[in-house]
């Protein structure tokens, strides 16, 4: 076959004017481009931010004393600023709160992803999101008003403020965090797996136990250290229930204040900005924050190092 | 389990001995199993009995103060006299504004690092950066708050403003929107964007008027998700320091957004650290009102999500 119309000229067709669209998308590009880089300056910010103040506090207060005085006493008229009295009561309501959060968790992913029904299980993940949507503030109600007096029935000497049903309901806040990210990293263990596991003739649980948990290791355990990193930084719940009363120590049954409730009581106060008080939120922030971060960043490590990855 | 075969072997003594002790055995471990599993039932049952426990509690103590004049009053001294309505008119008042701010920024940035510049590097880093943004605690937030909006930026948002605390927690749930929108683009499928290319479209044009609409409802679902912990949220704003007692609403105008404000978590808060019980019962009746908008939230999202999501 042959032809002999030669292919049109360029110039003779019809060119659509795509300058604009072209001047649009290129507005478009940029716009949006400055709105990803918010979420990097959000970082930068509260880097900053919290850099900034504390600067200034550790020009009045030592970085040695800090971390070594046993007093956590900003208000006297010789103010003490020793971390570790904070430090101790957040160690001591985390501590609880993943005891609780843990087991409670871990069992409950499990049933959802190996024992329950399908159908059962559409009912009750979207229980556990509203368990997970519940607001601070009312976990803090629940743990002064509810669990509290509920405890003190079996533990008289028990403070009407104390770690311990502070810890107990931030246990109960972070479970659902722990089942739904359990759940994802259980679900994910391939179906080839178990039944190998069966046609050797373990039962279910010593299948979960021996086969599928070692399996979604990194994934269970990175969910537990961002719900470590969860608790550290739950403010509402000891700021209600925990009480606001500065002491070095792990017993439970007494008042004791976190590093967020005393932000909590010195934001609630007139405190004057530039005041050694106020400086010192921004010190306790940047503790709370490089620890979360410390969390956060082996959560990483752990998924990075130890995850299997199946074809 | 049935023996393997009923045929007599010299060995067949021995052979029943050792299925006898793995038939006891494996008895033993079927007993685990079935309690391993009432275990694990109990765990998910032990974590919504608790849900209902304090749903009901709340019920109980609350539902007697919800009346006309408890959404209709100020807060008082006089327990009889208090009421929610600046911390309700507060909380729609950040609610519209946080809509307002994460919306546009959060989608925005979602179909940048989605469409225009997938799998690059400042993809990568921004997703590094957002999943650091997810563990740092909403109270740092606050603390970043204090110092930009209500320190540094004092001229545009008078201080203390219902500004400053919508810009605050716009910052702390944008991060949701910018997932949401990413994997929402995800879902989409790329022949979608290649049919747009082929007839000549720009980039631009395909994503607004055929990947967007398409990814919208899963969007959506994300932003509503974004503004219910937003409202829900309390440290961040106590922190920039959120007067808890407000005897006026904030004028319907631009200056209205410089104006100090409540929220409902506030109000919560600040009447359940009161000793009077009369207080605690406020706060019940408050924390009703906080739980039924956020489960109207929490069901909308669910709505959009099974009404367009195949």
């Amino acid at each position: 076959m042959t032809t002999n119309s030669l292919p049109p000229d360029p110039n003779d067709l019809w060119q659509p004017s795509r300058g604009l669209n072209k001047r649009v998308e290129q507005a478009v590009i940029w716009l949006f481009g400055l709105f990803a880089i918010i979420s990097v300056a959000t970082t930068v910010g509260i880097v900053l931010s919290l850099l900034f103040e504390t600067v200034e506090f550790f020009r009045v207060v030592p970085l040695w004393n800090f971390l070594t005085d046993r007093q956590w006493t900003p208000l006297f008229s010789n103010p003490q600023f020793g971390i570790l009295v904070l430090l101790s009561a957040t160690f001591l309501t985390s501590f609880i709160a993943i005891l609780v959060a843990v087991p409670l968790g871990l069992l409950s992913a499990i049933y959802l992803s190996e024992y329950a029904s399908p159908k059962l299980r559409k009912w009750l993940k979207p229980a556990l999101e509203i368990l997970a949507g519940v607001p601070s503030v009312v976990y803090g109600y629940f743990a002064l008003l509810l669990v509290t007096p509920f405890l003190q029935i079996f533990i008289p000497q028990l403070g009407g403020f104390n770690a311990l049903s502070a810890g107990i309901v931030i246990g109960i806040s972070i479970t659902p965090l722990i089942a739904s990210l359990s759940e994802d990293a259980i679900y994910a263990v391939p179906r080839a797996l178990r039944d190998g596991s069966y046609a050797l003739g373990l039962t279910k649980r010593e299948t979960v136990f021996g086969v599928v948990l070692p399996a979604a290791l990194s994934g269970i355990v990175a969910s537990i250290i961002l719900a470590v990193s969860r608790a550290v930084g739950e403010t509402m719940i000891v700021a209600l229930a925990a009480g606001l009363n500065p002491r070095l120590g792990l017993n439970p049954f007494v008042p004791v204040m976190t590093m967020t409730a005393y932000i909590v009581q010195v934001s609630l106060g007139d405190t004057p900005a530039g005041s050694i008080a106020f400086k010192s939120i921004f010190a306790v922030g940047m503790t709370l924050f490089l620890v979360t971060l410390a969390f956060n960043i082996i959560s990483f490590w752990f998924v990075r190092k130890f995850r299997e990855t199946y074809e | 389990m049935t023996p393997l075969s009923s045929q007599s072997t010299p060995l067949d003594a021995g052979w029943d001995i050792e299925q006898k002790e793995v038939l006891s055995a494996l008895g033993k471990r079927k007993a685990i199993d079935k309690w391993f599993s009432w275990l694990a039932l109990f765990a998910v049952v032990f974590s919504l009995f608790v849900l209902v426990v304090l749903l009901a509690d709340v019920i109980i103590d609350g539902a007697p103060v919800l009346s006309w004049n408890f959404f209709t009053s100020f807060p008082s001294r006089r327990p009889a006299d208090a009421g929610i309505v600046s911390a309700l008119v507060g909380t729609v008042w950040v609610m519209v504004l946080v809509a307002l701010f994460t919306f546009p920024i959060g989608v925005g940035a979602g179909i940048f690092l989605e469409e225009f510049v997938p799998d690059s590097l400042i993809a990568k880093a921004v997703e590094i950066n957002i999943s650091n943004l997810a563990g740092v605690p909403s109270i740092i937030y606050g603390l970043l708050g204090l110092q930009v909006f209500v320190r540094l930026l004092f001229v545009i948002t008078q201080g203390r403003s219902v500004l400053s605390g919508a810009l605050t927690l716009a910052l702390l749930v944008l991060p949701i929107v910018i997932i949401a929108t990413r994997e929402s683009l995800r879902s989409i499928p790329s022949s979608l964007r290649q049919a747009g290319f082929a007839l000549g479209a720009t980039r631009w044009q395909v994503i607004r008027s055929h990947v967007f609409p398409l990814a919208l409802p899963g969007i959506l679902t994300g932003v509503i998700l974004a503004l219910s912990r937003a409202i829900g949220e309390t440290a961040p704003l106590i922190t920039i320091g959120a007067l808890t007692y407000i005897p006026f609403l904030p004028e319907l105008s631009l200056r209205g957004l410089q104006s100090p404000f409540t929220v409902l978590p506030i109000q919560i808060y600040n009447w359940v650290s009161r000793p009077q019980t009369e207080f605690h019962d406020l706060a019940a009746g408050a924390i009703i009102v906080l739980m039924v908008i956020l489960l109207m939230m929490n069901a909308t999202a669910i709505y959009l999500r099974n009404r367009f999501q195949k």
